[in-house]
């Protein structure tokens, strides 16, 4: 495999093929008649499978030595404003397409029992959101990007408004309105930057390794960040933009919840990472106070509000805004530790948060009902579902040797260095984490069984257990030896960390330039 | 106070076998896990597991000691994390520090996995109770034989785990789960101020130790000297409230006594012996950092001897014999806080081990008490056990006298080199706190061997009937703590004595010599004798209460009717942090999810959606719910753009 340079690996389509193998899937799946639901199903979770497989082709054949994008694809797409199909992978992305394709077709294998109505369509949407996510994971070029970013959400809406639950119009209609409101201004925000760059003399580009080296006044960048923070924030989502969030859980079916949780929300924090925090330095800086503060303020509201719900999956839910506000306070603390730390957090949340909805859906499908009241004492009916729930909710809770504490550690550390205030207030997530979710575990699995119904539950089946030990195994692999994803991402996020002060020293240059030029001005 | 340490190279012996001391119980936990339906065989399988971690450490220890003084034995497993300048190994370390805790927490954890064999034979989940066990183990010997702040955290953290598995063991009792969510909860509060000790104790190294972030003990020894006393006193201070939690001392405390929920062999293991002295073992561990900050040790002793005052007056009323017992653990610990924060840190682990023997023998002695009583546990319903028990009656009575402090037994010399110590540091107030406690002490310790031993039986006929002694798979264990609990105070006798304090040679490499302004055997002598004649007085006077005059204590406890109630409620300690902190934490989060999150932030949304147009009848429409439509419009729509872009 020669093909495999590091940087301009040209006539390489292994990327390609990770990105589009769902979607072939997607449309074999829609082509089949009607009557085929079996088939549906199996192809669903072939196509998704040989995604996996292909993915990891590029885990064995990336060099872990560079911060170079690897297994690049450019080609000219729309060359009047170019506009290219420019797709590669670095350390941050890598395990965030690892991560999208190692839960689809566990999604797809539990969604088997699950769906019930209209069910080649939902498998359709499911792998065509799966393109849509790796898409926007290795999108180079803005245009593709925000392509890739918006056909994610089409598949979400119905997948929301189709197999939700009650009130699955609302929750979808504010899914929808929310993420595409906030994103139509990147677009706005992409369109001047690119402008910017022309106007300094280049040629035409939307390839996001140019566009790093746009020098822009702290005033434009303070705008351009701000159009792009919102929309990563909304997708993250921070404090106070996170209210679509548990409605869409609560309504969407569990495979929609999953990969809602377990790959969308990261697109924000990745989106932060990729574009919001390199394009802009300067402006990240001076941001920082504040989204240090709407992160801690996440961690801890998130968690408060998560005690009080009486719903599982809401209380999942907003453990999410607790969780995604830790990886925030990572990535702003803008160093190694925290930025990997928060790569980690991010792996993690999607397991452990992925596993609790597959959790929640299964109790459901034998009860019919998410409300916490409605359970207790389920370790005696079904101790090896009622296991693997506390498997997952201690490494939700971050206990050193799974996974979760790799992340936090890491994140709290590296943000120590940049804030203690904000370090101290977020390291309460450690104490408030752990009284929601040993809270929710005790009145679900401990305790006399309350309800006659739940006596005779039926403990995992095959198919279950099929899909929740590759998660389990990953809680611990991780947690006990996270050095192989470490040192993968370390090149990667140091070469951004380099370019994050280069830019907020060019940042301050630019405005020494400027200052005289005022003054003139002033006079 | 604090004397140089050995600035000499140490020695360091590398081994391949150290990790087998925790590794060894984790495959017994595996064994357990897998085999959950098979009792029979984990009965088995988890104490030899145990026997072979202990005879690891026991070959371990050897080694150790043929190798020069001051040397370590140590092994290097791989890099746990590394990420930016921060780097941390999963790396052992056998010095004479963790040498003398893993001695005692294979060997004490053995005798009560034996123990439980009995006890908990017959119980159905009883393969459960060996692998949590067997997991408790795993964590407990990662802590002590970590070689840095990280894997001594995961350690940490882990019995924490364990104990809230164990004292919610029989989880159908609400009452028992709640008690293991308090006490991990109680815990994570310290834990939390633990971390952040950690974060300012890696980040203030690092300028001194070229920007390296590290938490290994040998880095920090190197580089504690850098540390400004300001900054080593906060280091100090928030690793001291990690320590409360673990170790149960003012103001995290709470949980221990609520912990006795938990099966009896496991307040012996995990809630006596081992895990509670976790956080006097890390301060001993990190001697460097709190030796720097005169004022941070300060409070160490004067919170050490508060704790051991205040647990100790409760313990005086307590009528359930394991809260008794809880509560004097509480108490010794703040004893062995005392001596940390006098700077006599071979003393504060010499009372670790000592109270390691003598009170898991206690509680094994309740446990077998329990055991015979059909599971009684009120001292009020017992009496007269001495006779149909009589292994239990003398080696709980071994057991009393050790913790009371008869001359020549363990817990004399521990608790003298204590007083000692601190009264020569310049502390005579905090030494006659101690010295009222340890009257106290053998008080209340008396009252509960007259009560439960000695007098009528006052159990009902069905109770009293099945009374017996338990089987030898028991009563070994608990002669062979009366053993130690007799003899294993020998190692560590005052100065001029004999052999003289060996055990406090032997750790001296790691937590220093302690200077003393005034020694000699005169001053020692006089202070052993006040200990031991208010001692006996104290006994004596339980002798009184409860053999002579029964009916003195009833009077007592209405003449001095609020004092009882104060003592008996526990000072209401329990329902102060409720009123303060628990019940305004779940007002104020039902406030913010009904108000800050569904009134204002969805209200302002849901107004927004509102006025931009009533276009939910549209969506409505449009959602016809027919998919076949929707795939085609999209996919219509998707070609027509590309299309569009790639002709034109």
């Amino acid at each position: 495999m020669s093909g495999f340079e590091p940087a301009g690996g040209t006539g390489n389509v292994l990327l390609s093929l990770v990105v589009w193998t769902p979607m072939i899937g997607a449309f074999l799946v829609l082509l089949l008649p009607r009557e085929q639901v079996d088939g549906a199903k199996r192809a669903a979770f072939a196509f998704s499978l040989i995604t996996f497989l292909l993915s990891l082709g590029l885990w064995a054949g990336f060099r872990p030595d560079t911060a170079e994008f690897q297994f690049l694809e450019q080609h000219p797409w729309i060359p009047d404003w170019g506009i290219q199909y420019l797709l590669g992978v670095d350390g941050v992305s890598l395990f965030l397409v690892l991560l999208t394709t190692f839960l689809t077709p566990l999604v797809i294998l539990f969604s088997f029992g699950d769906v019930q109505k209209r069910v080649k369509e939902y498998f359709f949407f499911m792998l065509m959101l799966e393109t849509g996510m790796i898409g926007a994971f290795v999108a180079l070029d803005l245009f593709l990007f925000y392509v890739f970013w918006e056909i994610m959400l089409v598949p979400m809406y119905f997948i929301i408004g189709i197999w939700g639950g009650q009130r699955r119009v609302y929750a979808s209609i504010k899914f929808l309105i929310y993420t595409l409101t906030a994103s139509l201004l990147m677009l706005l925000a992409i369109l001047y930057l690119v402008g910017a760059h022309v106007r300094a003399g280049a040629p035409t580009t939307f390839d996001v390794r140019l566009l790093y080296d746009v020098a822009l006044s702290p005033r434009e960048q303070g705008w351009l960040f701000a159009a792009f923070a919102l929309a990563f924030a909304v997708k993250v989502p921070m404090f106070p933009l996170h209210t679509w969030l548990p409605d869409a859980h609560v309504e969407a079916p569990t495979g929609g919840s999953v990969i809602l949780a377990g790959v969308m929300l990261k697109l924000g924090t990745y989106g932060f990472l990729r574009f919001a925090m390199p394009l802009f330095p300067a402006a990240t800086a001076a941001a920082t106070p504040f989204i240090l503060a709407l992160a801690v303020i996440g961690i801890v509201y998130g968690a408060m509000v998560a005690m009080v719900q009486p719903d599982l999956k809401k209380l999942v839910a907003y453990s999410s805004v607790s969780h995604l506000g830790f990886v925030m306070l990572g990535l702003f603390a803008v160093n190694p530790m925290g930025i990997q730390g928060a790569i980690y957090q991010m792996l993690n949340h999607g397991l452990s948060t992925g596993a609790l909805f597959l959790l929640v859906g299964m109790i459901y499908e034998r009860r019919h009902t998410r409300l916490i009241a409605d359970f207790g004492g389920l370790w005696k009916p079904i101790p090896r579902y009622a296991a693997v729930f506390m498997l997952v909710t201690l490494s939700s809770i971050g206990l050193p040797g799974l996974n979760g504490f790799v992340g936090e550690f890491l994140i709290l550390l590296g943000a120590f260095g940049q804030s203690r205030l904000a370090t101290v207030v977020a390291s309460s997530g450690l104490v408030l984490g752990a009284v929601y979710m040993l809270w929710m575990f005790q009145r679900v699995v401990f305790g006399p069984v309350r309800h006659e119904e739940n006596t005779t539950l039926e403990d995992l089946r095959p198919r279950e257990i099929a899909v929740l030990v590759p998660v389990v195994a990953m809680i611990v692999v991780m947690g006990v030896y996270p050095k192989p994803f470490l040192e993968v991402m370390e090149p990667s996020v140091k070469g951004i960390v380099a370019r994050m002060e280069k830019g907020q020293a060019r940042g301050v240059a630019v405005e020494a330039e400027r200052a005289p030029a005022k003054q003139a001005g002033d006079v | 106070m604090h004397g140089a340490h050995a600035t000499t190279e140490a020695v360091i012996l590398h081994s391949q076998a150290l990790w087998l001391i925790p590794f060894l119980p984790l495959v017994g936990f595996l064994i357990a896990a897998c085999a959950v339906n098979a009792p029979r065989l984990v009965k088995v399988t988890s104490p030899l597991a145990v026997l072979a971690a202990f005879a690891v450490a026991l070959s371990s220890v050897a080694t150790l000691l043929g190798a020069p003084e001051g040397a370590r034995v140590s092994q290097t497993a791989y890099t746990w994390m590394a990420a930016g300048s921060f780097h941390a190994d999963v790396a052992f370390r056998l010095d004479a520090l963790s040498a003398v805790m893993a001695l005692f927490v294979t060997g004490v954890g053995l005798l009560i996995h034996v123990y439980s064999i009995g006890y908990m034979g017959h119980d159905e989940s009883c393969a459960r109770f060996f692998a949590y066990l067997n997991l408790f183990m795993f964590a407990m010997l990662l802590l002590v034989l970590g070689d840095n702040l990280l894997v001594l955290f995961v350690g940490w953290e882990g019995v924490g785990l364990c104990s809230y598995l164990l004292i919610g063991f029989w989880y159908e009792n609400d009452d028992n789960a709640a008690a293991g969510k308090k006490a991990f909860i109680v815990n994570r509060i310290g834990d939390m101020a633990f971390v952040l000790g950690l974060f300012l104790l890696a980040w203030s190294l690092a300028p001194a130790a070229g920007g390296a972030l590290d938490l290994d003990f040998a880095h920090i020894e190197a580089h504690a000297a850098s540390l400004n006393p300001g900054t080593a006193t906060v280091i100090a201070l928030l690793l001291l409230v990690g320590a409360t939690g673990k170790s149960a001392q003012i103001p995290l405390y709470v949980w221990l006594p609520d912990a006795m929920a938990g099966p009896t062999p496991v307040s012996a293991l995990i809630h006596a012996a081992t895990m509670v002295t976790a956080g006097i073992y890390m301060i001993a561990r990190l001697n460097v950092v709190f030796a720097l900050s005169p004022a941070a040790m300060q409070v160490v002793a004067v919170l050490g001897a508060m704790t051991a005052l205040f647990a100790a007056t409760i313990a005086l009323v307590q009528t359930d014999i394991k809260k008794v017992l809880a509560y004097s653990t509480v108490s010794q610990l703040g004893f062995m806080v005392l001596a940390l924060g006098v700077g006599a840190f071979a003393t504060a682990v010499f009372h670790v081990m000592t109270h390691a023997f003598f009170k898991a023998l206690l509680f094994l002695g309740a446990g077998s008490v329990i055991h015979g009583m059909s599971g009684e546990q009120d001292v009020r319903k017992m009496g007269g056990l001495r006779t149909k028990m009589p292994v239990t009656f003398w080696t709980f009575l071994i057991g009393t006298l050790a913790i009371a402090g008869a001359p020549g037994l363990a817990g004399f010399f521990s608790k003298d080199e204590i007083l000692y110590h601190t009264w020569a540091a310049g502390h005579p107030w905090l030494w006659l706190v101690a010295t009222i406690t340890a009257t106290l002490t053998a008080f209340y310790m008396f009252r509960l061997v007259f009560l439960t031993f000695f007098g009528e039986l006052k159990a009902d006929h069905d109770v009293a009937h099945h009374v017996h002694e338990s089987p030898p798979v028991m009563t070994i264990p608990l002669v062979i703590l009366a053993v130690l609990s007799i003899v294993g105070g020998w190692v560590g006798l005052p100065e001029h004595w004999l052999w003289g304090n060996r055990f406090g040679h032997f750790l001296a490499p790691v937590t220093g010599h302690p200077h003393l302004a005034e020694g000699g055997m005169l001053g020692e002598g006089a202070l052993m004798l006040i200990a031991t004649t208010l001692a006996i007085a104290g006994a004596g006077l339980a002798y009184v209460f409860y053999l002579r005059l029964p009916g003195l204590p009833m009077v007592l406890s209405w003449r001095l009717k609020g004092a009882y109630d104060l003592l008996l409620n526990k000072y209401w300690i329990d329902e102060f942090y409720d009123a303060v902190i628990v019940a305004p934490y779940v007002r104020l989060s039902t406030c913010l999810w009904k108000v800050a999150d569904q009134e204002l932030i969805d209200g302002f949304v849901n107004g927004l959606a509102g006025a931009v147009g009533a276009n939910g009848d549209l969506w409505r429409h449009a959602q016809s719910g027919n998919v076949q439509h929707y795939a085609l419009a999209f996919l219509g729509g998707a070609v027509a753009v590309l299309a569009y872009y790639v002709i034109g």
